[in-house]
């Protein structure tokens, strides 16, 4: 993404409120049509830069291009941006279909267009014949959806979305994401969505921006955030993480190695590895590429451990083993192919020998 | 097990209470009525015969209309700019962090238990002082102060249970302060605001100390009604007149309380479901 084809540049930007600094120099770039999510705990900032885009808080330094438009000076009721509230915001004295048709006043458009609108809109999110239902009449998932209507509506450049799904249940919240990102595909319209719920981020978005304490740590995709992580934060939020100090050897060939706590030396690609001889790295791996076996697997890189304890949850089991070197247990993740009751049942302080894939690792900065 | 518990089994004692509360409340105010159709200058017992005649009478008089016209453009006046001013003051306590929010309530809420009769004659003093005139204009100052409390008393829940989100989405779909105001917070509060008009022309209409101190020439009904107190041939008829106002006052109060409260437990006022 280069700063010319971005749809939404984001400059620079800083928000205090007093001296609480919410948004600290803060520049992304959003393509058109893009699926982008802010994703962080709470406090980090990233309703507060969502709200930048709508123009509900100023920026106190920095700029925010929509379109190529400077929208420092432009209130929210001119910006071409629309946003579906984490509450919803459904107008309680308005019936569904003036909710939708809320935005249209302006268009001064014939009473039969409006309808037709509102009746595409409903169509659209599959509540059709629920026009005259009143907002205290709606379930959660179907409130959700009149929001999003009532934005769509007005074909915004951008759609803002401030954790949209974070009310819902589990099961309509898949649901729900499922249908958002189809509809995302279908409208192709631009969205800029808020979430703290990382599964969802990695599930719907097209590039992720993690984000913690006002700054922006890392923007990616889903696979590039998960897979290569920039930093042991990033690492440790998205999914879990093994972590483990190692030193950086050089000697001069094509092949590098970091000598690790606990799992060896480990041959790395010279080019993957920036650092200079002796300097010290965090080794990072995730649970689900270990693999675990009784005896030694041939042929990959392996370190024998202890069984301290498992734990069966169906799809996969979890098991944490000791390592000589290392004091915490490495979590392990196996999906139970076959049944894998046998596993998770086994004994405690059985011997196993963990086994991964060199190219499985991520070498990261030390904090 | 739990129709059982003494929260949920009907309290005997308590019925009876209440029932005598009722009574020692209101029969009092029912002999007014009930002598306003008594065929008799005095009040006592026992009834002589039923009448209209005090009621036919309150036509001719045309005192007595001048001074109900008076209350009612009093009444008017003070229930729109107490609600006016109860909507804005609402609404900065409850959308606005200020500095020293919970003193200004307080003030705000000061006139219900500072008694009348220091208002008034502060007022009165006041007034004389800067040399205005008592007039209706004076008597209408008094009423504000008293009826400010019940306004902002009577908008505040409104306003409390008012999402602000709802009208960031109205600024968000393109409308502007004006139109988002008159699009989805006036709406919204609407039965807030019918309520408060109605408490506070029913207190104004009523009110007699701040108008025994600051009314001029003009006076009000409740200062009419104390003046026909000296005749006693005049008694009967403002019994009928008490009566008419003290009908006319419960049904506006009830009204109050029922738009009040219509649609604050049922209806959902933007509040995320937690």
């Amino acid at each position: 993404m280069t700063t010319s084809d971005a749809f939404i540049s984001i400059r620079s930007v800083s928000k205090f409120f007093g001296g609480f600094r919410a948004i600290d120099d803060v520049s992304l770039d959003i393509g058109q049509g893009e699926f982008f999510s802010l994703l962080g705990a709470s406090g980090c900032g990233k309703t507060t830069l969502l709200r930048m885009l709508a123009g509900f808080e100023s920026t106190s330094s920095g700029e925010i291009f929509i379109d190529g438009q400077p929208m420092s000076e432009v209130p929210p009721h001119r910006r071409p941006v629309n946003m579906v509230f984490q509450s919803y915001a459904i107008f309680p004295h308005l019936n569904v279909q003036d909710n939708i048709a809320y935005g249209l006043r302006k268009q001064k458009l014939p009473v039969a267009r409006r309808l037709e609108m509102v009746e595409e809109m409903l169509d659209l999110i599959k509540l059709s014949g629920y026009g005259s239902r009143k907002a205290n009449e709606l379930s959660g998932g179907q409130r959700q959806r009149i929001a999003l209507a009532r934005a769509l509506i007005l074909r915004p450049k951008v759609l803002l979305l401030d954790e949209p799904l974070g009310a819902l249940d589990k099961q309509l919240r898949e649901q729900m994401q499922l249908e958002l990102r189809a509809l995302q595909r279908q409208v192709g319209i631009t969205f800029v969505f808020v979430t703290h719920d990382q599964e969802e981020a990695l599930t719907l978005s097209d590039r992720i921006a993690v984000m913690s304490g006002g700054r922006v740590l890392q923007v990616d995709t889903p696979a590039g955030l998960y897979e290569m992580p920039k930093t042991r934060e990033v690492a440790s939020f998205i999914g879990n993480m093994n972590f483990f100090r190692g030193t950086v050897r050089r000697n001069g060939s094509a092949m590098a190695a970091v000598e690790t706590e606990g799992l060896g030396t480990i041959p790395i690609p010279v080019e993957q590895i920036t650092k200079p001889d002796g300097a010290p790295v965090q080794v990072a791996l995730r649970p689900e590429k270990f693999a675990l076996s009784a005896t030694r697997p041939d042929g990959t890189l392996a370190v024998e451990g202890r069984l301290r304890t498992a734990a069966y949850l169906g799809e996969r089991s979890h098991f944490y083993v000791s390592i000589e070197g290392k004091a915490e247990p490495v979590a392990v993740s196996t999906p139970n192919i076959s049944r894998g009751l046998d596993r998770a049942d086994s004994q405690s302080g059985q011997a196993l020998w963990l086994s991964w894939s060199p190219d499985a690792i991520v070498i990261l900065d030390t904090d | 097990m739990s129709a059982g518990t003494y929260i949920r089994r009907p309290n005997r004692a308590l019925q009876v209470y209440a029932v005598i509360f009722l009574i020692v409340l209101y029969v009092p105010v029912l002999f007014i009525p009930l002598f306003s159709f008594n065929d008799a200058v005095h009040v006592r017992f026992p009834l002589k015969g039923f009448t209209l005649q005090w009621y036919t009478e309150l036509w001719s008089r045309q005192a007595l209309w001048n001074s109900l016209w008076n209350s009612v453009r009093v009444g008017l006046v003070v229930s729109v700019l107490s609600t006016v001013l109860g909507v804005m003051a609402a609404r900065s306590i409850t959308r606005y962090r200020m500095r020293g929010k919970g003193p200004l309530v307080g003030f705000i809420m000061m006139p219900l238990v500072i008694p009348g009769i220091i208002f008034g004659v502060a007022l009165l003093v006041l007034l004389s002082r800067m040399g205005v005139p008592l007039s209706l204009y004076t008597v209408g100052l008094g009423h504000l102060i008293i009826c400010m409390p019940f306004a902002v008393a009577t908008l505040l829940p409104r306003f409390e249970g008012f999402d602000p989100a709802m009208e960031e989405a109205s600024a968000d779909l393109g409308e502007n302060g004006w139109w988002t105001f008159w699009r989805v917070t006036f709406p919204m509060v609407m039965p807030g605001i019918v309520a408060s008009l109605l408490l506070t022309f029913t207190i104004s209409f009523d009110e007699f100390i701040m108008a025994f101190f600051l009314t001029g020439t003009d006076p009000t009904l409740p200062m009419y009604i104390w003046g026909q107190l000296r005749f006693p041939k005049e008694f009967p008829s403002v019994l009928a007149m008490a009566s008419l106002i003290l009908f006319i006052s419960f049904v506006l109060v009830f009204i109050a309380q029922w738009v009040g409260r219509m649609g604050l437990d049922t209806e959902d006022l933007g509040v995320p479901d937690t």
